[in-house]
């Protein structure tokens, strides 16, 4: 009621604020150099426009990430070194919290004020860059630096591939989803970890018999509930049937080992396999893995990147080697590799097309030099990630955090198939139709028919 | 006790005073004026306008005719928002009127301890939305919440994964938020009806509760009808609270339309159909408007009648 006025105010002050940004800028580019500009750059509000600024071809390239621990300051060292090597033609990177980065590099590349290197997911969403025309294809320049292509695991060019093109280079870390364990608990109910699906169900009731909820799910977060679909799908039928789907064939959710898996999911709800008020618990505020080390959950289906929190906000848990981990267990029956993964096969830089080639090129030096040196694999496995660099094997062993980092980069490589995230894989607007209905099969508020029919008319959207 | 109503004859006196410096109101004006139309009708007419054409938030704006407003329009999501916005709007207002009068009322008098509780009911209007949803979000949990906290199982009920008790927790929020503010607006209200109408009820025998329905109720008549407004036209836009607090959630058990045109344009990248909502959402907002205006009678009716 009262926020119009507040949200109004707030306007003039920003834009107040933006234009002195950029006056001391271009002050200060006159002056001291590009070296100090780039770095007030870096801290303003206002990032600096990729497109044709004033300084023209020998302006800097523009770099907008992620801020936040412990992936950003690896991200500045990135930056730093290259701009160190290359001092001419210098790197300004800029910073965002992730929900803001999503929303602020939309509007940006819509307004042509994106940055030369787009930093995004693959998938769905750099789909919808490429059907925009804003990004460039680089499978020429991967075909003429094959070395640097070689370095990277070629799992992880799956999400960067549109039409049989690439166009993004996987940078950072891969983050397969897995099933950790409390093996505190397990000791404590006297009962072993699972080797089968069936193995879970059997467990369901022994862990509720205790008051323990026998799985942690951050559900209103609604992306934990899908990976639940990602694996029973994949473990019951293969790859296939998602494939279909992402290549937009006609009722391809029609399958009927879709209509198996959703029924099993919703058989597990109702089996009290997750804890009281799962469709509550954001995985945001990490209440979801607070669950799992305060040992009121048994398990819990999550990302690799859960391992750093648990390790930062569990106390001693993950230290006194409480936790447990393995690849999500097959389905008696079931035609899928139980090696298969899911997840995020890492993260994606592109190249805006709207770029002066200037930035492009620097862009390229940055990608096949600083990306994929080993200062960048050190980095990586320092802050607990598997890094999407294959030569990381010696690195991985001499961390502190080896055996689960062991884990994570064998259960990625020898992935027949490592499947994206259906929401990032798919495009936004399915992929949202996606997230909606898989929280109302979680709620039982729709039957797998329902929801079968409502993501049908979704394909190809 | 000395309060008295402002004589309606003060009315007459403002046009006066403007006709005199015209120019100068004029200018006064020029700021909200500006205000309104950036950040109010301009926006508005760019909502209009971007739900004739279908654009993803990055590639080109295509103007596609009606394609957003039936795709809009047909989408089952639209009814279900509606529904649950006026739900919100009609218990919201159920809750917080009777509560918020009663209070009014009672802080109205000038006792020194009833003047600090005013301050205390003020408190929950002073804190942001977001601020106030995570908060009640973190004592609502089951698993780490107030319940399991201090050992009462029965706090311990699945607040906001039932859609039932969510509806509840969301209507209880939003109560405890706002009933302050309106609370506030009654008691100015009730401070303003003349003591003599009182005096007068007292001396033919009327109690404490005849007087509240028979003089209190019909002279703060209009307060009512603003207070209301205020409240209707409101929980149209809530957003923030329910975002933070349930997000919609469980399912789409409290998905408003503010929730529903956030997530087809900002999740769903279907800037089109969103900017149809925007357009429902406000003139929903109008009529309602409207409707209460018209409700509360002719305007130049007088308070003052038999004084």
């Amino acid at each position: 009621m009262n926020q119009q006025p507040a949200s109004t105010r707030s306007f003039p002050e920003a834009g107040v604020e933006t234009e002195t940004i950029m006056n001391r800028r271009d002050f200060l580019r006159l002056n001291v150099g590009v070296g100090a500009a780039a770095t007030l750059a870096a801290c303003g509000s206002s990032g600096p426009s990729g497109g044709s600024d004033s300084s023209g071809a020998e302006g800097a390239a523009t770099y907008w990430a992620l801020s936040g621990m412990p992936s950003e300051p690896i991200r500045r060292a990135a930056v730093d070194r290259f701009n160190k090597a290359n001092p001419d033609t210098p790197i300004t990177g800029s910073y965002f919290q992730n929900d803001a980065y999503k929303q602020k590099i939309k509007t940006a590349i819509g307004a042509g004020e994106g940055p030369s290197m787009i930093f995004n997911w693959g998938g769905g969403g750099l789909k919808s860059y490429v059907e925009a025309g804003q990004v460039d294809d680089l499978t020429g320049w991967f075909g003429e630096n094959a070395a640097v292509k070689d370095k990277i695991i070629p799992a992880s060019f799956g999400a960067a591939t549109v039409d049989g093109k690439i166009y993004a280079m996987p940078v950072e870390s891969v983050t397969p989803i897995v099933l950790f364990y409390n093996k505190k608990v397990f000791e404590q109910v006297g009962v072993q970890p699972p080797q089968t699906y069936g193995d879970i169900l059997d467990l369901v009731p022994k862990f509720n018999a205790q008051g323990i909820a026998p799985f942690s799910m951050g559900g209103q977060s609604r992306w934990p509930n899908m990976m639940w679909l990602e694996f029973l799908l994949d473990r019951t039928a293969g790859s296939d049937v998602f494939n279909r789907v992402f290549a937009g064939e006609k009722n391809a959710w029609s399958d009927p080992a879709v209509l198996t898996m959703l029924t099993m999911v919703q058989d597990l709800v109702k089996a009290d396999g997750f804890q009281k008020g799962f469709s509550s618990t954001t995985a945001d505020s990490n209440a979801d893995q607070a669950l799992l080390y305060t040992g009121k959950a048994a398990m819990m289906v999550h990302g690799t990147w859960s391992y750093g929190i648990q390790k930062a906000n569990g106390g001693d848990f993950v230290s006194s080697g409480g936790l447990g981990f393995m690849n999500f267990p097959p389905i008696d029956g079931g035609k899928g590799d139980p090696g298969n993964a899911v997840g995020n096969p890492g993260q994606y830089l592109s190249i805006s097309s709207k770029a002066p080639q200037a930035q492009k090129d620097i862009a390229k030096k940055y990608f096949s030099t600083t990306l994929v040196d080993d200062e960048e694999v050190k980095g990586w496995v320092g802050a607990g990630y598997v890094p999407t660099l294959k030569d990381s094997a010696a690195q991985l062993a001499s961390s502190p955090n080896a055996d689960f980092l062991n884990f994570v980069h064998e259960t990625a490589v020898n992935a027949k198939t490592f499947q994206q995230s259906w929401d990032q894989a798919l495009s936004p607007t399915a992929a949202e139709t996606l997230l909606d209905n898989i929280a109302k099969l979680f709620q039982l508020q729709i039957s797998p028919q329902q929801w079968v029919d409502s993501m049908n008319g979704v394909i190809g959207k | 006790m000395t309060t008295l109503a402002p004589p309606a004859v003060r009315v007459d006196q403002v046009p006066t005073a403007s006709r005199e410096r015209g120019g100068s109101v004029l200018w006064m004006t020029m700021p909200a004026l500006l205000m309104f139309l950036a950040f109010g009708l301009i926006p508005l007419l760019g909502a209009l306008g971007l739900s004739f054409t279908t654009w993803d938030g990055i590639g080109d704006i295509r103007p596609t005719g009606l394609t957003s407003w039936k795709a809009a329009l047909s989408d089952p999501g639209l009814p279900h928002a509606l529904g649950i916005t006026f739900q919100i709007m009609f218990l919201s207002w159920l809750v917080q009127t009777p509560l918020s009068i009663l209070i009014g009322v009672f802080i109205a008098a000038r006792h020194r301890y009833r003047g600090l509780l005013a301050v205390l009911y003020f408190i929950p209007l002073l804190l942001s939305s977001a601020a106030i949803s995570i908060t009640y979000k973190a004592m609502l949990d089951p698993n780490f919440g107030i319940g399991s906290g201090l050992g009462i199982s029965a706090l311990n009920q699945d607040w906001l994964g039932d859609p039932t008790l969510a509806m509840g927790v969301l209507i209880f929020v939003v109560s405890w938020q706002f009933i302050p503010f309106h609370s506030l607006i009654y008691q100015g209200a009730v401070r303003q009806i003349p003591i003599a109408l009182y005096e007068a009820a007292q001396i033919d025998g009327a109690g404490r509760l005849r007087q509240f329905f028979l003089i209190t109720l019909p002279q703060i008549k209009y307060t009512i009808i603003t207070s209301s407004t205020l409240m209707v036209v409101g929980s149209l836009t809530f957003f923030d609270l329910i975002y933070v607090l349930t997000a919609g959630g469980p399912g789409d058990a409290t998905r408003a339309l503010a929730l529903e045109m956030y997530q087809k344009g900002f999740m769903a990248n279907l800037m089109g159909p969103a900017s149809c909502i925007a357009v429902i959402l406000v003139l929903v907002g109008v009529a309602l408007a409207q409707l209460l205006r018209r409700l509360g009678g002719r305007g130049d009716e007088s308070q003052m009648e038999g004084m």
